[in-house]
């Protein structure tokens, strides 16, 4: 802190380009929370969970995104979201705040160029749901174009490796241009778009019909090139269709669970990231996590109360929650630590 | 640099009485109504229709006490799942239990072998089928799957009471590390949602499934409606979340507007529902529970000092 009063707000623009995630204390994660004064903030935390800085948000948070090599950290609004806030972590401090233009909501999430050269900012037009890509240069924070999703309500984008390709998922819901209120769950039509970063689409899956309603929303890249999507049922709630979906060069197949263990998500996957051969899922509406085998299989269902960030650990995952609860899962689901906070939906590896 | 106070999880505070009065005085005395009920339905030896009908519905009567509580051994093996399937839109349970008649294999019968068959087959459902057949059954085979599926619905039954009496009502009561829960709150948080959730199901899934829309009603989607409980279930399932809500906490308002569904439903057709007066009333009853929600969760989540989590809340 004396650090930040130090530097005053000149050096920082200067500074904050040469400093990288050692600086920082080498957080392992970022989290969006609400602290208990009911303010939001964004989160360093050590792989066993201290918390090694925290920022204020304006508002409610969601998901963030590391930069490759400088430690700057952009996290993003909660939908429908009008900020992204970018943060020098060494410095513990605001370096820009990024405002979508009239008419364009933010949708959570971002991504950077492999270079680091380029924020790629997941976003729909307010009033058609449709989805576009923002490109923001990371010296001067300024917004360089848009590309388009090629779907409806975009949310997780995720940049492909060997290549600065993206990968976006794009859910498939319209909403209404100042809430969250959904307008075509009976007609919608999710996909994952594979664009490079001019806009071209490489190639674009689609659910089969009858799984249409199965928003596609959150992406885990695998080490081998595949990616995994976890999804969020919007048709009949009797039913209880998969929520993994694993992508290949445009493919999809489906991962579904034995009968005895469908239920247990309550149609709704919150996150999803992959590590040491294996996938998690997570659904804090049914306090559980469920964990696959790479190619998709079923491994077993773990409960933990609202539990729904989920990213890569040293031989599993590690887990967050609304309970302010930060938990390791190996084998088994073990609680670390406990913060007089409530994590928000997602917990984002570094590096 | 910015610190948080961080603690390691620190022991639990004592057992509180809004859980330890929901969980003496409504949960374990509705699961054992249940595996009673059961235990008297798998006690029959009879292939008579009239005995077998009438010790069904008593299980399916205290199955309603007790079918909110969808957290702890039910969530296991599929237990839930097995006990009823419903709603069951593809009527993947009723192909199932078509395919058994027809194969009349005698092993699957056997209760290693039955409690490895699909959940559609098993349960209150299953066993619906086969004691309100549409055309009258009369194989010994029917006779002996029904037997087999109550033997099935009993041991699950046990199994569930088993599984609160000797861990999961602990569970609850003395939340801390290594424990499912950590906190009082976790625990309290776990129970609130299964009321919400558990009313919410009434509006959503036995009234909302049938109603359809004005101008299409869905009566043939009404639960149990060969058994002709569907309105009975809906009642019961209200009966019981007003006794679970007063046990969670002083809920007066809550209490009075499930008294007010639970006696709505009483008089409530959901198998008549192309009579449009019907439909309206039905519609109006499903509001009232909607409502009965709103009011639980504005009086007994500030009373246990919980939401509904705050991810679970979120939706994204």
């Amino acid at each position: 802190m004396q650090r930040r009063g130090f530097l005053g707000s000149l050096l920082a623009g200067a500074l904050a380009p040469g400093l990288g995630w050692a600086d920082a204390g080498s957080p392992a994660y970022l989290a969006a929370a609400e602290n208990p004064d009911g303010l939001h903030e964004l989160h360093g935390l050590s792989l066993s969970g201290e918390s090694l800085f925290a920022l204020p948000l304006p508002a409610r948070g969601h998901a963030a995104t590391a930069h490759p090599t400088r430690a700057l950290a952009v996290g993003f609004a909660r939908r429908p979201g009008h900020f992204a806030l970018v943060i020098d972590c060494a410095l513990g401090r605001e370096v820009a705040r990024l405002t979508p233009p009239d008419g364009i909501q933010f949708n959570g999430h971002g991504a950077f160029s492999s270079d680091g050269s380029t924020l790629y900012t997941s976003e729909q037009r307010a009033d058609t749901s449709e989805g576009q890509l923002g490109l923001w240069e990371t010296n001067g924070w300024q917004r360089i174009h848009e590309i388009p999703t090629h779907g409806i309500g975009p949310h997780d984008i995720r940049r492909l490796p060997y290549s600065d390709d993206l990968l976006v998922a794009n859910g498939g819901i319209a909403t209404d241009p100042t809430d969250r209120t959904k307008l075509n769950t009976a007609s919608m039509r999710p996909n994952l778009a594979r664009i490079t970063p001019e806009g071209a689409l490489v190639n674009l899956a689609e659910l089969p019909v009858e799984l249409a309603q199965n928003s596609l929303r959150h992406l885990a890249l695998l080490p081998d090139g595949r990616a995994a999507c976890a999804m969020q049922w919007e048709g009949d709630s009797a039913e209880t269709p998969p929520l993994l979906v694993l992508w290949q060069d445009g493919q999809l197949r489906m991962c579904p669970v034995p009968a005895t263990e469908a239920f247990g998500m309550q149609n709704y996957a919150g996150s999803i990231a992959a590590s040491a051969g294996r996938i998690a899922l997570t659904s804090p509406k049914g306090g559980v996590v469920q964990v696959f085998g790479q190619n998709g299989e079923f491994l077993q269902t773990l409960h933990r109360p609202d539990a729904c960030g989920v990213a890569a650990a040293p031989g599993g995952f590690t887990l967050t929650d609304g309970h302010g609860v930060l938990s390791r899962l190996t084998e088994n689901l073990v609680p670390l630590r406990q913060a007089p906070v409530k994590w928000d939906n997602h917990l984002i590896a570094i590096g | 640099m910015l610190k948080l106070s961080i603690f390691i999880i620190a022991l639990a505070s004592p057992a509180d009485a809004d859980v330890a009065s929901a969980v003496q005085g409504h949960i374990l005395p509705g699961l054992d109504r249940f595996a009673t009920a059961t235990a008297d339905l798998a006690a029959l030896d009879t292939c008579d229709p009239a005995p077998l009908r009438a010790n069904w519905n008593a299980a399916a009567d205290a199955w309603q006490g007790v079918a909110h509580l969808r957290l702890g051994p039910v969530e296991d093996e599929g237990r839930v799942l097995a006990i009823t399937f419903w709603p069951d839109p593809k009527g993947i349970g009723a192909r199932q239990t078509a395919a058994v008649l027809a194969a009349e294999d005698p092993q699957i019968l056997a209760p290693e072998r039955l409690k490895d068959q699909s959940v559609a087959l098993r349960g209150l459902t299953g066993m619906e089928r086969l004691l309100f057949p549409a055309a009258p059954l009369q194989s010994d085979y029917a006779c002996a799957l029904t037997h087999a599926l109550a033997d099935d619905l009993a041991r699950i039954a046990m199994e569930t009471r088993a599984g609160w009496e000797t861990g999961f009502a602990d569970t609850l009561l003395h939340p801390g590390p290594g424990q499912r829960y950590l906190s009082d709150l976790e625990a309290k948080q776990a129970l609130l949602t299964a009321l919400i959730t558990g009313i919410e199901f009434n509006a959503d899934a036995r009234i909302g499934r049938p109603l359809g829309d004005f101008d299409k009603p869905r009566p043939e989607r009404a639960e149990a409606r060969a058994s002709g409980r569907s309105a009975r279930n809906l009642m019961l399932s209200l009966i019981a979340l007003r006794d679970f809500a007063s046990h969670l906490a002083e809920a007066p308002k809550t209490a009075a507007a499930l008294d007010r569904a639970a006696n709505q439903a009483q008089t409530l057709d959901l198998a008549g529902l192309n009579d449009p007066q019907l439909w309206l009333k039905a519609d109006i009853l499903r509001q009232n529970i909607k409502a009965a929600k709103d009011t639980a969760m504005a009086e007994i989540a500030p009373a246990l000092g919980v939401g509904i989590g705050f991810n679970a809340a979120d939706g994204d």
